[in-house]
């Protein structure tokens, strides 16, 4: 912490915050489609490169499934690539998403959360990228603007990682961050360059028979290689298991990373993987994702003044699933809730729920776990109800029957 | 921009490939006997002034060419779905622009940057699903070659039509039934359509007029933007003509004015090439459309008795065609 350099305080939307780290982070190459409420990120980043002070090429593609695929094309022409939407945007990109994360192009995305059609609705729930979490990409959310900027210029060392290799999501609450101003502390340009240095194209290693050489990954006529070709049943497998392998090397890569920038910028969220908050000696805990979370720090707060024993838990990456420090945090605490802002239409409770019970299924002492889904939609979620929750939460102490997922804020 | 000094030798085009074992795909490819899909790869990489990088669109040069462990391409080559390539490559552009700017892997032994990217699609990843990222990146000015093998339906998912699919024909999604003989509608003018963006430069070639196809790819990756070249390619699994015939085939499409050459220059100015012009001078020279139609069997019902009209129809079409591109290139009147 004492290291840490003078930064500037800039009143930043969480967009703008992104831009700004993109801007910083050496992007070769941003190719990005509007869509709200990620559009100010595209703007910001086409001022800066028309303003001169960002050195990248912008491809202003005619929608999100050609950003995806161009940020592709650049990434394994060996530059680095950063994009951005939203919601259907995203959805649109579904096809592109599995082939960027297969391929393992370490492409830098910033998903600005929005809930999916239909209804149409620009505001926040965590549906579209909740979608996408099996499509191999990791996927860090962030709980404000500024944690929005710290983990852009983190993923792409954590994307391009000799260890890793594989594209990163960074996620940020729509509206509730994308366009709410903050002070957010800026790194100097030259700092920020430093740690994340210029794109460097993993290299691989030739058949034998053509001698001890490691060649660079990417299209490149001094040694061509073909990128993408069909697999099929005997080696699809294979190609899979290398995926598998890369993603549970991630959370120490992650974590590795999330000290390094903590050193130069003075910031930490727990350990990279999960923000606790009180959690040490909590008789309850509450789980969840994004901004909500920061409400949640100051309602622990006041249940703590009130003799309540209840702490929370920030779920920052997604995909790789903490699974191991979540059965850590929870061997010791009588009750957990878990908040989902994006439901299963089908299954017993939001993603986030069936994963933390699946975690703790391997634990001989389970505490009780309470699901909720809330927010959709953009809906409010108020400190009063999330003390509501909480309070439910603490008087838990038995595993309900049957799996018991509420519906906090939506009408009868 | 739309002329080339180089004049295509093509015995020692040949002699120097042969020296340096290298044809841009090898033999062994797994593309059937008798489709000309490798014949246009080869024709493309014997036009090639630099280092080449290939952009595929899925489909069946792209599956028979790569089945995993094995590649037959020699040169760089990527693939990433059906309906993007043009995306692709305009991130591929757009990132070796920026890496040659920043002299980023100057002085690396191991890396080479300046090349010339060609994209491979067929007609379905063109006419159909690729159409939006194509006329993005035409829109956008990339500097690319888009070369489309135009065999006239899905012919990787086994004979579906497409929008290029021509009036009549059989495909298994046109059936040519009793009711509905064949594809009721008639080919999508793409060549008008990508031309209407206004790139420097367009162009149609069929594998059979070799130099006249070899200039044109020429100019292609000398132009100064966006270029899009459809090529003539025949599919015997598709089309159910014998394999040996592609060739001729390919020439008779030129003679019948079905496929005629020519180029648009800046989406304005329409030349026709040698061969058609030819036809133009000497309209007596143009054969009627059943001499081509009769080399392949997915036009065999129209010659039913109670299909003739087709024929006659698909004349018509055809010959529509041919007077608005004689009058676009000037040559009517």
């Amino acid at each position: 912490m004492a290291k840490s350099v003078q930064q500037r305080m800039m009143s930043l939307n969480g967009d703008e915050a992104v831009a700004w780290a993109a801007r910083q982070s050496n992007v070769d190459v941003v190719a990005a489609f509007p869509i709200t409420p990620q559009t100010i990120i595209m703007e910001r980043i086409a001022e800066f490169i028309h303003d001169g002070l960002m050195d990248s090429e912008i491809i202003r593609v005619e929608s999100e499934h050609s950003a995806l695929s161009a940020s592709w094309g650049a990434s394994i022409a060996g530059a680095r690539a950063f994009t951005a939407t939203a919601a259907n945007g995203l959805a649109l990109m579904w096809e592109i998403l599995y082939i960027v994360a297969s391929s393992r192009a370490p492409v830098v995305m910033a998903v600005v959360n929005r809930a999916l059609s239909a209804p149409i609705n620009i505001h926040c729930d965590h549906s579209d990228s909740m979608g996408a979490r099996d499509s191999g990409w990791i996927q860090i959310y962030s709980e404000d603007a500024q944690e929005a900027y710290d983990n852009t210029i983190q993923a792409f060392r954590i994307a391009e990682h000799e260890n890793v290799q594989l594209p990163v999501m960074v996620m940020l609450d729509g509206f509730l961050i994308s366009h709410t101003m903050q002070n957010v502390q800026i790194l100097p340009e030259d700092v920020v360059s430093d740690f994340v240095g210029y794109r460097k194209p993993s290299r691989i290693k030739l058949p034998e028979f053509y001698g001890e050489k490691e060649i660079p990954l990417m299209l490149n006529p001094k040694y061509p290689i073909s990128i993408g070709p069909l697999d099929l049943y005997d080696y699809y497998f294979e190609h899979k298991m290398q995926q598998i392998e890369a993603m549970k090397r991630a959370p120490e890569v992650i974590k590795e990373i999330h000290k390094e920038f903590a050193e130069i910028s003075g910031r930490s969220y727990g350990d990279g993987l999960l923000d606790p908050y009180r959690a040490e000696d909590a008789d309850a805990l509450i789980m969840g994702i994004g901004s909500t979370m920061g409400t949640m720090k100051a309602v622990v707060d006041e249940l703590r003044e009130e003799g309540k024993k209840v702490g929370s838990v920030r779920i920052r990456t997604f995909r790789p699933f903490p699974a191991d420090e979540i059965r850590e945090l929870a061997s010791g605490v009588s009750s957990l809730g878990v908040l989902d802002r994006s439901a299963s239409f089908g299954a017993e409770g939001g993603p986030l729920f069936m994963e933390v019970r699946s975690a703790l299924y391997s634990l001989k002492d389970r505490p009780p776990v309470l699901g909720y889904i809330y927010g959709l939609g953009g809906r409010d979620m108020p400190p009063r109800l999330l003390k509501k929750i909480a309070e439910e939460v603490l008087s838990t102490r038995e595993e309900p029957e049957r799996p018991r997922v509420g519906y906090p804020g939506a009408r009868e | 921009m739309a002329e080339t000094k180089w004049v295509p030798n093509i015995r020692q085009i040949a002699k120097e490939m042969h020296e340096r074992g290298f044809t841009g795909i090898t033999p062994g490819h797994r593309l059937c006997a008798g489709c000309v899909a490798g014949t246009i790869v080869r024709q493309v990489m014997m036009a090639a002034r630099k280092p080449v990088v290939v952009i595929n669109a899925t489909g069946c040069l792209e599956v028979a060419t790569t089945i995993f462990p094995y590649t037959a391409w020699q040169v760089p080559w990527a693939h990433n779905a059906f309906e993007n390539a043009a995306a692709v490559a305009s991130g591929v552009e757009r990132a070796q622009a920026k890496l040659i700017r920043d002299k980023r892997f100057e002085g690396d032994p191991d890396i080479e940057m300046d090349y010339d990217i060609v994209v491979f699609g067929g007609d379905g990843g063109t006419y159909d699903i690729g159409l939006q990222a194509l006329s993005g990146a035409m829109e956008r000015g990339h500097k690319f070659m888009y070369v489309l093998y135009d065999n006239e339906a899905y012919m990787n998912t086994g004979i579906q039509r497409s929008g290029s699919t021509p009036f009549g024909a059989w495909t298994t999604t046109t059936p040519a039934g009793k009711v509905i003989p064949g594809k009721p509608v008639g080919k999508k003018p793409l060549v008008d359509i990508i031309a209407a963006h206004r790139i420097p430069y367009v162009a149609t070639v069929s594998p059979y007029y070799w130099n006249d196809a070899l200039v044109k790819f020429r100019k292609g990756f000398e132009a100064d933007g966006p270029v899009f070249i459809r090529a003539f390619s025949t599919c015997n699994r598709g089309w159910y003509n014998a394999p040996e015939e592609s060739i001729a085939i390919s020439r008779l499409a030129v003679e019948t004015c079905v496929f005629p050459l020519y180029e648009v220059v800046n989406g304005v100015e329409w030349r026709l090439s040698p061969p058609s012009l030819a036809i133009a001078k000497n309209p007596e020279k143009k054969k009627p459309v059943e001499e081509y139609l009769k080399t392949q069997r997915r036009f065999r019902h129209m010659f039913e008795p109670e299909n003739r009209w087709m024929i006659k129809r698909f004349q018509e079409m055809v010959d529509y065609e041919w007077e608005l591109l004689l009058e676009r290139a000037g040559l009517k009147g």
